[in-house]
């Protein structure tokens, strides 16, 4: 039986798990189907022509794993932003783990999908939203089937909400291998103000494949940071589909930092339902061996006056392969839109590859939309500049690999993170640098 | 100090250097000169550790021990400066973490500690003072957006934290307007001692006035080809090279 087949007959028996008698679970029905009747991308679509999923689809997962296992703080300790103030959302095995947690329900809902999904008092937030930002495509639509349990936060109005919030999710590696589907719902009303940090962490070497789908409501006026931290082993494979529909004179800002793992896709939307709207996207990816990261973002302007910018660098050393698919559509009344999309890389070795296509589409004839892309080696001149001055060449790389990078790093807003992710990228280069970006 | 016996270097088959002799002691001030293309950069490139380009004959000594086959930055770290002709643009690294890690690094390789952040603050204030660089210049991305004159300062700034032994100055004056030529002069004059040296290559005479040679160099087809005092350089200025390519010729 293959993974599809194996999915698909498992329906039945997660349907005993869940309330069926829900808004929900029709939604749920529904996505079964059009699952099985998709099924998982190949490389024949287009947006999936250079990562293929064959390498990952052909374990045989757990689907459900079969216990509960509590970890020690200590052990996850250094997967945690711990040195700042932070409510916690977080899994293990794809169930929460309320020790290690810290959420809330005073004056705004910071907590979990199952712990709504069944409330009368949650139904029409959930009917209003659940499943409204996502378009339908085979692997959102298996998230969709399965989902019950993720982050669930609601910041309602007015509110700015001062401790970022942390969601991560572990594998214990109990199961030799496991499949996870997170479903986070993310609605931040009007005015109010939300940072998040997302991390999927693999904690041993069995394999793990995570199908995760957040969908983020940033209603009237605004401003949520979101920061994804993918560094982990090479057991673990990611498809990470975010979807985020922005109101009027909002702002959002989502970064990735793909650092490792074996497999991450990314799948990135952006819909923009009013005018004054920005959505920022920056992207740091810094991978070697055989791993693989495809970044497929679209931002979709469909109000004038709006603005997106997409600035994403690449590294890649060894056999490691990069995939950059960044679509911006401009609907016709869309004017005065200003989009902007960088995406540049530099390659290591000579068996390293990135593929990185631009796709504008636009239909309103007042815009400002610019893109551009680079593939380049460390710069020779550079390098010997830092050199003459007594820097080493392991040093003077880094070095030229941090400048690279430093302008994705400088948007970070949260000092302690960009702290974590200045380090994860000094341990990834082999340099212990003096200073911080 | 600085001693260069009969070096020949190429770079793809190409001979550029053909034999050059040169000895620099402590508390000198030399002049390399020479019409374009006569091999000048490819020397200053060469003494600091360029790779690409090979030497085929001769050695060049520092204190007596051999550096030609030492990398670049190991040279630096014995005390060797090549301020660049045309500096390297650099963009998210800033000028004050460059330089604190050229000083860390070097003192490293030396077995030293870290220099104390206090100590480093006062180093910095004070060589952007006797460069008269203002301190927002040294959050900048190293030479990113500088104009010719301010890459220039900032090599000469950099010279002056890392204190070399031998500095190289390769086209210092390029593309300098006068006042930015008296501050950069007027730097490399308070920096010079009884222990370094200075190796000032140029096609003009007017740094010279600020700056005072003690031996002026004529580089010609990759060879010194005459050697004199200052007054040579004002010789070339009035005279030009020709009169020393047909010196050669003959």
């Amino acid at each position: 039986m293959d993974l599809k087949e194996k999915l698909v007959s498992s329906f039945i028996a997660f349907e005993n798990q869940v309330d069926i008698d829900s808004y929900v679970h029709d939604i749920r029905t529904e996505a079964i189907k059009n699952f099985e009747s998709i099924g998982f991308p190949t490389k024949k679509n287009e947006s999936w022509k250079y990562t293929s999923l064959k390498q990952v689809l052909d374990t045989d997962y757990s689907i459900f794993p079969s216990k509960n296992t509590a970890l020690v703080y200590s052990k996850i300790e250094k997967y945690l932003i711990d040195d700042i103030d932070s409510y916690k959302i977080i899994f293990v095995d794809g169930i929460y783990s309320s020790h290690l947690s810290e959420t809330t329900h005073e004056g705004m809902d910071i907590c979990l999908m199952s712990s709504v999904l069944n409330k009368p008092k949650y139904a029409p937030i959930i009917e209003n939203y659940f499943n409204k930002a996502l378009k339908k495509d085979g692997i959102s639509d298996l998230n969709t089937a399965f989902s019950k349990e993720g982050a669930f936060i609601h910041i309602p109005k007015n509110k700015l909400v001062e401790k970022p919030i942390q969601i991560i999710h572990f594998n214990s590696g109990n199961e030799s291998s496991l499949m996870l589907q997170p479903r986070n719902l993310i609605i931040v009303d009007e005015n109010s103000q939300l940072q998040i940090i997302e991390r999927h962490q693999n904690l041993n070497e069995n394999e793990v494949l995570t199908n995760s789908v957040t969908e983020i409501f940033v209603n009237p006026k605004s401003i949520v940071d979101y920061y994804k931290i993918q560094n982990d082993n090479k057991q673990a494979s990611i498809i990470d589909t975010t979807s985020i529909v922005q109101e009027h004179n909002s702002v959002c800002t989502l970064h990735t930092f793909s650092f490792g793992g074996k497999l991450t896709r990314n799948n990135l939307t952006f819909s923009q339902k009013g005018e004054h709207i920005e959505s920022i996207m920056k992207g740091i990816t810094i991978i070697e061996e055989k791993q693989h990261v495809d970044h497929n973002t679209l931002v979709h302007h469909i109000k004038p006056n709006c603005e997106s910018h997409q600035d994403y660098k690449g590294i890649f050393d060894d056999s490691s392969t990069g995939v950059f698919n960044g679509t911006v559509v401009v609907e016709k009344e869309a004017q005065k839109t200003n989009a902007f999309q960088a995406n540049n890389n530099v390659l290591l070795s000579d068996k390293a590859s990135i593929n990185t296509k631009p796709q504008l589409e636009i239909f309103a004839d007042d815009v400002k939309c610019s893109h551009g892309c680079t593939i380049g080696q460390l710069d020779k001149n550079a390098l010997f500049y830092l050199k003459s001055r007594g820097i080493p060449e392991k040093e003077a790389k880094a070095l030229l690999m941090y400048g690279f990078a430093n302008n994705v790093m400088q948007s970070v807003k949260i000092p302690e993170l960009k702290n974590r992710i200045t380090n994860i990228i000094a341990g990834k280069l082999g340099v212990n640098i003096g200073f911080n970006l | 100090m600085l001693s260069i016996k009969n070096l020949h270097a190429k770079v793809e088959d190409k001979n550029i250097l053909n034999g050059i002799n040169l000895e620099v002691k402590a508390g000198e001030v030399h002049a390399i000169m020479g019409p374009n293309g006569s091999g000048k950069s490819t020397l200053a490139s060469i003494i600091a550790g360029k790779e690409e380009y090979e030497i085929t004959n001769g050695d060049i000594d520092l204190n007596g021990e051999s550096i030609e086959d030492l990398s670049a930055e190991e040279r630096a770290h014995k005390g060797i400066f090549l301020s660049f002709q045309y500096p390297v643009e650099i963009p998210g690294v800033s000028v004050t973490n460059f330089i604190k890690t050229a000083i860390n690094e070097t003192r490293k390789a030396k077995g030293q500690e870290e220099m104390p952040a206090k100590e480093m603050l006062k180093l910095l204030k004070d060589k952007s003072n006797l460069l008269e660089i203002d301190r927002k210049f040294l959050s900048r991305s190293i030479n990113d957006g500088f104009s010719g004159g301010e890459k220039k300062r900032n090599e000469i700034f950099q010279m002056a934290m890392l204190d070399p032994s031998v500095a190289i100055l390769d086209e210092t004056d390029s593309g300098l307007y006068i006042d930015a030529l008296r501050i950069v002069a007027n730097g490399v004059n308070k920096l010079k001692s009884s222990k370094n040296a200075v190796i000032l290559i140029t096609h003009y005479q007017r740094l010279l006035d600020y700056i005072v040679p003690d031996h002026v160099h004529v580089l010609y087809n990759g060879k010194i080809v005459k050697s004199g005092n200052k007054d040579l350089a004002l010789e070339l200025e009035a005279k030009g090279y020709d009169w020393i390519k047909e010196e050669v010729k003959n």
